[in-house]
Parts: C-alpha cells; structure tokens; sequence
C-alpha cells in the first residue's frame, strides 16, 4: 500500500510520463503560458528544426512585460525593440495557432492574471511559463513554476519538462491575522524569516487557519512570492472557496465534466502523516503590516522598526547590507516611517487584482495624494473594467492617481514606466532588487493598503492609522 | 550547444551574496528577440556608468579579468527572474562556469541548458577559490567535469556532485528536445490516458 502523499507528490505522480532509473522525469504540461519576452528565442527555434507546437489548445499567449500601460498602444508602441517583440508575439501566436489576447482585447493582462481569471488554471494542473512568478497559480492546488527559454521551447515542442523532484517543504501560518494584516504580509514575512535562499530545492505548502480564511485572491499573492523564498513552487490546497472561485470561468469544465474534475480535485490535500522534509510555522498574530527596508525581498521589518545596521547581520550579508543601505540612501537607526516616499505603484501579478484595489480605495476614498506621482495598474483589462464599474476608478483618479491600462508596468520598468535614479517608490510588486524599477530606483515592497496610506502622507506609514 | 569537459581559464571573484538575474542582464536589455550579443551588456549596471564609461572597479573591467571564463561568486546566485538572457550573456561574454555556495534553481536548470557549469561547493571550499581568483590572470583554475573537480591554480582540488543526466548531456552537448522526442510514444500514451481520467484539461 502507497504510503501518505503530500499534496505535492498527489499532482506530481498524476503527471509523470516517465522515469528514468535516476530520477529524472519527464513530467506532463497541462497549461503553458507564453509572454512576449521570454517566447521569441523558443518559436525561432521551431521554426530552424522545422517543429511545431505539440498542444496548441493548451497554449496560451498574452503580451504583458513590455507593453505601454497608457491608450494607444493598440494602434502603435514608441519603442521599437518592444514593438517588435509583441509584433513578434503576435506572429508566433498566429503562426503557430495557439489562444491568444492581443493588447486589443479587453481581456488582455498579466499573464499570470489573465490565466486564472480565464479558468485555464485549474486545481491539480501543471502549469509553466517563461515567467519565475507562475508560482501564483499554485494557489489553486495546481503545480506551477517558471522555466527558462529552452524549457519553453522543449514544452512547446513536446508537452513535457525534463525534471526532478523537488523536496517537500512546508509553512504553517496558525491562527488569525491582525487587523491591517494582509496575504501580502504573510508572504513577506515567511521570506523575512527563511530568507530567499530557504525554499531552494523545495515545492512549498502553505497551510494553516490563516491560509484557509484567505480568499483566492490573497492567495494568489501568497503562492506569487513563492519565488522569493527560493522555492520551485507554492501550493495550496483546494477547497470550497477554490472550486466556487473557477466555477463558471471561460475555460472551467462545464456539466459532467465539471462533476468528474470536482471528485478529483476533492482528493488534491496531504494525507495525514505525509512526510515534509522542512516545516516553518509562523503565528498570524505575530505577523505585522511590513515593509523592506533593502535590495533583496529578505529584507523585512515590521512598519513600526528601525533601518538596520549592517553589523546586524553575519557573513556575506554584512556587505550586502552596506550595499543596500548605500543604494537605498537610507541610515542605520532611521525609523521607517520617516522614510520620505516619491512615487506609489500599485499594480502587478502581486497585487493587481480587484480585492487588491478595493482595499487601497478603502484607504484612499476622499484623501488626496502627498506624493510626487502615484499610478494604479490593473492585472488585466477585466479588472480595469469592474474596478471602474464599482467606483474604485473615480476614487484613485480623485485622489490623483493615474488610472492605467492592464499589463507589468512599473513592478519590472521594461515599458515606459519607471523610476528615475533615486525616486523612492512605495509598490506592491515583488522585487526590490537594484534597478528592477528603473536604474537607481528605489523600492520599498509592502501591501496595497500600506502603499495607499504612504500615498497620503508621502512616507511610509502604519495603514493602521487609517483604521 | 557546445560540450562541457574540462576548462582551464582566468576566475573572477564576485564574493556578493545574491546577486540577481536583475543584476546579471537588466531588463532594458531582455527586449531582443535573439541569443547571441547580450555579453556587452552582462552585469550592466554594475559594470558601466549612466555615460556609458566603465566603472574602473569592477572585476571585469580590470585588466586581469577581462578575459575570464570562470565566475566564483556568494551564495544564491542567480536569483530571481527566470530570464535565461542570464546565461546567454555570462556565455557571450565567455564564461562557462560559475561556482558558488549555493544557485537559485531557474538560473541553475538553464546552465546546463546553455552548456554552462554551475559547481556548488560548500563555503570553505568556495572561500578557497575566491582566494584563488583574487590572484589575478596568472592564476588559472581548471574545472573537469569529467572528473567532477575544481583545481586551483596551486593544486589544491575540490570534488563537486552533479546530477548524471545533466552532466551526460553537457559533456555530450546534447539537445534536451531531441532526446525527449525519442520518447513519443510514452507521451502519447500518457495523453490518451489523461484524455480518459482527466478530459476537462
Ligand atoms: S507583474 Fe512583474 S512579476 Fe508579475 S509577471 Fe509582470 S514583471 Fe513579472
């Protein structure tokens, strides 16, 4: 009799096509995603081998990463090596018959939205894409990661992945969040508290009373971040929120078939006594609204701390520190909220879904901003729409938010939006790394709440201020 | 791809913790849609000023690393994005191996994918090898993969593991696609089993 399996092991034994003696697999893909920067190397080398795309029915393409974030776009984008890429995208898509949202359709958004909103993300999948943020679909119970170009080339090709298995690891939030307290808060926390390293080698279960009372899409945010932590992929269980939420999606089953993938999919948890190989247990109350104070995701204090030192730390990250806090121009000692704040970006595959801006509305309904420049981006055009339809549009745009089009924007600056060397921005994405906004920008990552009342005061700030 | 033996070349020694695929290739430079030319442009930031002029102390700006091949570097490297421009322009540059503590995983699968070595080594024996490469261009490292060892330019040797698939196919310069699609059949196999347990995919 097969011993207890993780929720891990469930998805990955139901996808193995084949093993060889050492452990290397050929793995089955349910779902690929395809954007229009890390796709054009794998399509040319189709095209030279004279291959084609295996499963073009479970290939789904949207540009997002580089694509202007203000109208027009559609008819015409400035830079022309972006052009070219998303006119390269929308070739490749054409060419090799695989589903496609051009920038024209309403629909269009980051990819990494555009896919559970679409119901191509269904729990117990595997789903890839040349993106290290695909980690977000594992919300859903699906086995979901980033891969290189060649593996999306070798996915197009063949439908599979060559892998090994990952370690089981898992990390229990217990209990309640605090008032003020978000999804965003859990995941900084767990990587403040493992380090981007600590996931290395390990597909992550998040699990606990504090995981079951988010809804799908905190955690969405939660799997997203999985990345930083290192690990190949988070997971969540499915449960009644997970199947309410894909219900009725464009590309959910329908009718017998809906009830067939429901009995499966009510056996996607961890059996009792399934051996995990790293256990981190977090308390909900002990989580605070948080923010990072340096260059790497790791970096992350309580709102209510102080800027450390870099003798705070051993090893190679003492220099790092000093590094960070040189390039960040911040003092050891400095409380945070004192840190002075330029620009506020909300948007991303973090937090650009519709909870995530209902929740800095909520902050910012009838305030204006303090800040030099302040833009909200929705995930995709269907959340542009709805957050327009419900009146959250008019309150940003009232407190002197731009109100942009669907796609990455400011959280990776390939588009025209970024910081200016020093601009200090308050963002909801996922990288704080040198650069990633912009050469010399600075980024504090925190929640959509959080970055809403840094937009009213202009430094950062305790939202629960604001409560 | 080009096979991995043996190499004996000139080590750079980048002792930061971290360093990201961000740092490696910044985005502005992801926007190309080939493989080859992003070496100009490796570790970017890092390695030029706002002018264009190079940032004198920068390992690879001095003259004894110009032409290196192998990176020894802090832990976690490779980080972040799974941009595999990463590879190509540490390639385009020149270097096929880079040995550290510890490699983000994306960053690590599409080495090998690049003919790229990375070597993982514990911290006492990277520390060794970051001592080596601060002596400049007459010290040469050699890494066998064959052997699965890391030599100093004095003699000092360090054995390393890597997974037998993986160094079969870099010591062979063999092409993953290739290799997967002698196994059609068990793929599909699988999709007719898949299309009865699983028809809703
Ligand atoms: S929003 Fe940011 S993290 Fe997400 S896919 Fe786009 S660039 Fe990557």
């Amino acid at each position: 009799m097969p011993g207890p399996k993780t929720l891990y092991d469930k998805i990955w034994d139901a996808h193995v096509v084949h093993e060889d003696a050492d452990g290397t697999c050929l793995l089955y893909i349910d779902r690929h995603l395809v954007h229009e920067v890390t796709s054009p190397q794998a399509f040319e080398g189709l095209r030279m081998t004279g291959r084609k795309v295996r499963a073009p029915e479970k290939t789904i393409a949207v540009p997002d990463h580089n694509v202007p974030t203000t109208p027009g776009r559609d008819k015409h984008i400035d830079n022309e090596e972006s052009r070219i890429q998303v006119e390269a995208l929308d070739k490749n898509a054409r060419d090799f018959g695989i589903n496609y949202y051009p920038v024209s359709d309403i629909r269009q958004g980051i990819v990494h939205i555009v896919g559970p909103e679409q119901g191509w993300t269904l729990p117990g999948m595997t789903v890839v894409c040349g993106d290290s943020h695909t980690a977000t679909h594992g919300a859903f119970g699906a086995l979901a990661h980033g891969i290189g170009t060649s593996e999306v080339e070798h996915v197009l090709a063949t439908q599979t992945l060559i892998q090994k298995k990952s370690k089981n690891m898992k990390v229990e939030i217990t209990g309640h969040l605090r008032p003020g307290v978000t999804a965003k808060d859990i995941t900084l926390s767990v990587i403040g508290a493992t380090g981007t390293a600590g996931g290395t080698g390990y597909v992550i279960e998040y699990c606990g009373q504090a995981i079951r009372d988010l809804s799908m899409e905190g955690r969405m945010t939660v799997c997203n971040m999985a990345i930083e932590g290192g690990a190949r992929a988070g997971l969540i269980a499915p449960d009644e929120k997970t199947f309410d939420y894909v219900k009725g999606r464009p590309h959910a089953p329908k009718g017998a078939q809906w009830e067939a993938a429901l009995t499966w999919w009510k056996t996607l948890f961890t059996d009792e006594g399934a051996h995990f190989d790293k256990v981190v247990t977090i308390r909900g109350e002990d989580i605070a609204p948080v923010v990072t104070w340096g260059t790497s995701p790791e970096d992350v204090l309580p709102i209510t701390g102080a800027v450390p030192a870099p003798e705070d730390f051993h090893g190679g990250k003492v220099e790092a520190a000093k590094r960070s806090l040189d390039y960040m121009g911040l003092t050891p000692g400095q409380k945070l909220t004192d840190i002075a704040i330029d620009t506020v970006f909300i948007g991303s595959c973090t937090n650009g879904r519709i909870e995530d801006l209902r929740a800095a509305a909520a902050i910012l309904k009838g305030k204006k901003i303090a800040v030099k420049r302040a833009m909200v981006v929705p995930g995709s055009g269907l959340v542009r729409a709805q957050a327009e339809e419900e009146g959250l549009a008019q309150i940003f745009i009232d407190a002197g938010f731009e109100w942009r089009l669907a796609g990455c924007s400011m959280c990776l600056a390939m588009n025209p939006d970024q910081l200016s060397p020093g601009e200090r921005c308050a963002a909801t994405s996922n990288r704080n790394f040198e650069g990633r906004q912009g050469r010399g920008g600075r980024t504090h990552l925190m929640s959509p709440a959080m970055a809403a009342a840094a937009a009213i005061t202009g430094h950062l700030t305790d939202v629960r201020e604001f409560m | 791809m080009d096979k991995f033996t043996t190499l004996t070349g000139i080590a750079a020694p980048m002792p930061l913790v971290n360093i990201d695929t961000d740092m490696i290739i910044p985005k502005q430079f992801l926007k190309t849609i080939k493989r080859s030319g992003l070496g100009k442009n490796l570790f970017d930031e890092m390695r030029y000023n706002a002018d264009g002029s190079e940032i004198e102390g920068f390992v690879l700006n001095q003259p004894a690393y110009r032409d290196a091949q192998i990176l020894v570097a802090g832990d976690n490297f490779g980080c972040g994005s799974s941009r595999e421009h990463a590879p190509w322009a540490l390639l385009d540059f020149g270097i096929r191996c880079v040995i550290s503590t510890s490699f983000a995983d994306i960053f690590y699968n599409n080495c090998f994918k690049n003919g790229i070595l990375p070597v993982v080594l514990p911290q006492d024996a990277v520390e060794v090898l970051m001592e080596d490469a601060r002596k400049g261009s007459n010290a040469r490292m050699t890494v066998s993969l064959e052997d699965q060892t890391v030599t100093t330019s004095d003699g000092r040797s360090f054995g390393f593991e890597v997974d037998p698939f993986k160094k079969h196919c870099l010591v062979n310069g063999l092409d993953d696609i290739g290799l997967t699609l002698e196994k059609v059949t068990a793929i599909d196999s699988y999709e007719r089993t898949a299309a009865q347990s699983r028809p809703w995919v």
